[in-house]
Formats: C-alpha cells, sequence, structure tokens
C-alpha cells in the first residue's frame, strides 16, 4: 500500500499512516488529506505543523486533548477547542491530523 | 467522571536501551494520564539512568524517548521523585539529569521543575503512600 | 497493613532484594518467590542484609518454588516464613498495596 507523489512511492500502513517518517512533504500531506476527504485550509496546516514541531521536540504524537489544549494557547480558543478542531479533522484531531503530518498514530489511539 | 481519584505510583528502576522496561513505563504513563488520577513517577536504583542528558541513540537505531519525559507536564504528570542515593551510587547529580518542567496553572503559567531529589527515607514514604504501586 | 513486596529475581544477579530492603516500611511483608527465594538461605553474601531487618519486617518464600530449586527447609535463614500459594493470596489480601520488584 502506498500513496504516490508525483510518481514517486511512499508506502503507508493498513490505516494510511505513513511508514517512514522522514518521507513526508507538503505535496504528500496534500495527497493524504485529499484520501481523507479533508480540504486542506490554513488552520489545517496550522495544526498539522504544530504536531510535526510537538514530534520533533518531545518524540510523541500528542494525545488529543494535549493537542487542543496547546492549540487553544497558541491560536486561541477560537481555534482551540473540541467542536472547531472536530470540524477541522472531522475523523479526530489528532488521529486523523497525525496521518496529513505524516506522523504514527497517537499514542493511545486505538 | 471519576469519583474517586487514587494516588499510582510508577516505580522506574531499569535503564533506558538494554530492556524494553523504560519505554514501556512511559508509554503506560501517558496513556494512563488519560484517567485522571494522581499519577506520580519514581526513579530509583538504575532508573535515574533514563532521565540523564544528552541521550543519543542515532546509532543504536532505538527513538531517543528521553525527549518524551519532557513531555509529561503537558499530560499533568509533574510528579517525578528522584533518589538521591541511586544518583550518587553511580556518580550523579541533578546537573547530569534533564531539565524537565511543567507549567503551573494555578500560579499564572510558571514554569516550574518536575523533578523532586529526595532521599531513600522519603522515597519509601512515598510508596508507602500510595493506592497503585506499578513497576517497570 | 503496610505493603507486600515481592522480589522475583536471584539476589546474586541483581540488586533487587537489596534495593527492596531498603525501601521497606514498619508492617511491611517482604515475600522472596521465583529466582528470588535463593535470598532466603543462610549462610550466603546478603543473608546478614536480611537478617538486619529483625522483625519490623516481616520475610516470606513460597515453599513451591523452594522445592522446586531443592532448597532444604533447614537451609533457610531464620525468621523466613515458608507459604503455599494459598499464604500468598492471604499475604496479598491482608495488605494495603502490592509491589511488585522487578
Amino acid at each position: 500500500m502506498a500513496y504516490d507523489v508525483n510518481g514517486t512511492t511512499v508506502e503507508h500502513d493498513e490505516e494510511g499512516y505513513i511508514t517512514n517518517l522522514s518521507e513526508w512533504s507538503r505535496e504528500l500531506a496534500d495527497i493524504i488529506a485529499a484520501a481523507e476527504e479533508v480540504e486542506m485550509g490554513e488552520e489545517h496546516w496550522a495544526v498539522v505543523n504544530f504536531l510535526r514541531d510537538y514530534y520533533e521536540e518531545y518524540q510523541i504524537a500528542p494525545a488529543v486533548r494535549v493537542l487542543i489544549k496547546s492549540i487553544k494557547k497558541s491560536m486561541g480558543p477560537e481555534v482551540g477547542n473540541n467542536k472547531y478542531m472536530y470540524e477541522l479533522f472531522p475523523y479526530g484531531p489528532a488521529k486523523q491530523a497525525c496521518k496529513i503530518a505524516g506522523l504514527p498514530k497517537p499514542t493511545g489511539c486505538v | 467522571m471519576s469519583e474517586t481519584i487514587k494516588k499510582f505510583l510508577y516505580v522506574n528502576r531499569k535503564a533506558p536501551y538494554g530492556t524494553i522496561y523504560a519505554q514501556e513505563s512511559l508509554e503506560v504513563v501517558l496513556i494512563g494520564a488519560a484517567f485522571d488520577q494522581d499519577v506520580s513517577l519514581a526513579f530509583l536504583d538504575d532508573g535515574v539512568f533514563q532521565l540523564t542528558k544528552g541521550q543519543d541513540t542515532k546509532e543504536i537505531g532505538l527513538k531517543n524517548f528521553s525527549a518524551t519525559y519532557r513531555a509529561l507536564g503537558d499530560y499533568e504528570v509533574t510528579k517525578l521523585y528522584v533518589e538521591k542515593e541511586s544518583l550518587e551510587e553511580r556518580g550523579l547529580t541533578l546537573d547530569d539529569l534533564q531539565n524537565i518542567e511543567y507549567e503551573d496553572e494555578d500560579d499564572d503559567y510558571a514554569e516550574k521543575s518536575s523533578i523532586r531529589l529526595i532521599s531513600r527515607a522519603e522515597m519509601a514514604e512515598v510508596m508507602a503512600d500510595q493506592d497503585v504501586v506499578l513497576s517497570f | 497493613m503496610g505493603t507486600l513486596h515481592t522480589v522475583n529475581k536471584s539476589p546474586f544477579q541483581n540488586q533487587t532484594l537489596l534495593s527492596c530492603l531498603g525501601h521497606t516500611h514498619e508492617g511491611d511483608a517482604v515475600l522472596m518467590i521465583e529466582d528470588g527465594v535463593y535470598g532466603a538461605v543462610t549462610g550466603t553474601a546478603i543473608s546478614e542484609a536480611l537478617s538486619k531487618m529483625g522483625s519490623d519486617v516481616s520475610l516470606y518464600v513460597l515453599g513451591a518454588d523452594l522445592a522446586a530449586r531443592g532448597i532444604d527447609a533447614g537451609r533457610m535463614a531464620e525468621g523466613v516464613i515458608s507459604v503455599d500459594y494459598e499464604g500468598f493470596v492471604d499475604l496479598s489480601a491482608t495488605h494495603d498495596r502490592v509491589q511488585n520488584w522487578l
């Protein structure tokens, strides 16, 4: 199973998470998002970038409540709340956004 | 959600990369943090090696999960008890450990250290004060 | 009533039993199981540490693990009580918490 990024294949698991984290690119993110039927806007990117920074710093993808709390702090309560985050990523702000960000499924998600 | 908050202590006594215990413990702590209990971590014996700074696992092909301890504050895990005697026996001091901080929401988000250096006798007190003790 | 500590590693292989003994409280019990039962034998390099515990801490050993290793009850250090599996369950039930030293 793989995504096709301009002719290059990027392997993913049965749920769509890429296998090799270093193969991520913004083009790939758009392709994963399209497969998820998510149209990437500015706020989607902000969340994806936050997740990538968090992973880079702490070596984990944060749990959803940690993500929302942090987004609330950095982008304000209009974005950093449960309802809005689920509007951005209907299949779960942590799960789905992590997939688009090229990260593993957050620790604790089944 | 939970009516009774219990005191959970995770006891860490193994060095980080030789066995999987340390990483498993950390993972259980992160998952367990969702349950709103009163969580503490204890680091004694070789467990104090888990917190040393400057770990670099690139060449052994394992994830450097030492960075993840610094995320514990986000998960409201803010009590990391480190045993003084265990450090000393291994030629270590607090300066050899990485800074692990949390933001105190009740104190204008002031950054405070999560690491609490205690003696072996105090560690025994901490252990005796728990509802549940989980060893790794 | 206190903590029931279990130790399942030989004290000649690592420091777990000694560390456990160093973190006990008055009223606690230490139960040696599996390879931990080698710690209950008298006249060894660690039996002094065990005898220093005095009567504040009760010492137990799982008889089945002793027998499996051919350790005769006569070689057990003074004050160590041998229990069967039911005794193990009773100890777990009568203490406030169980701490397994891995």
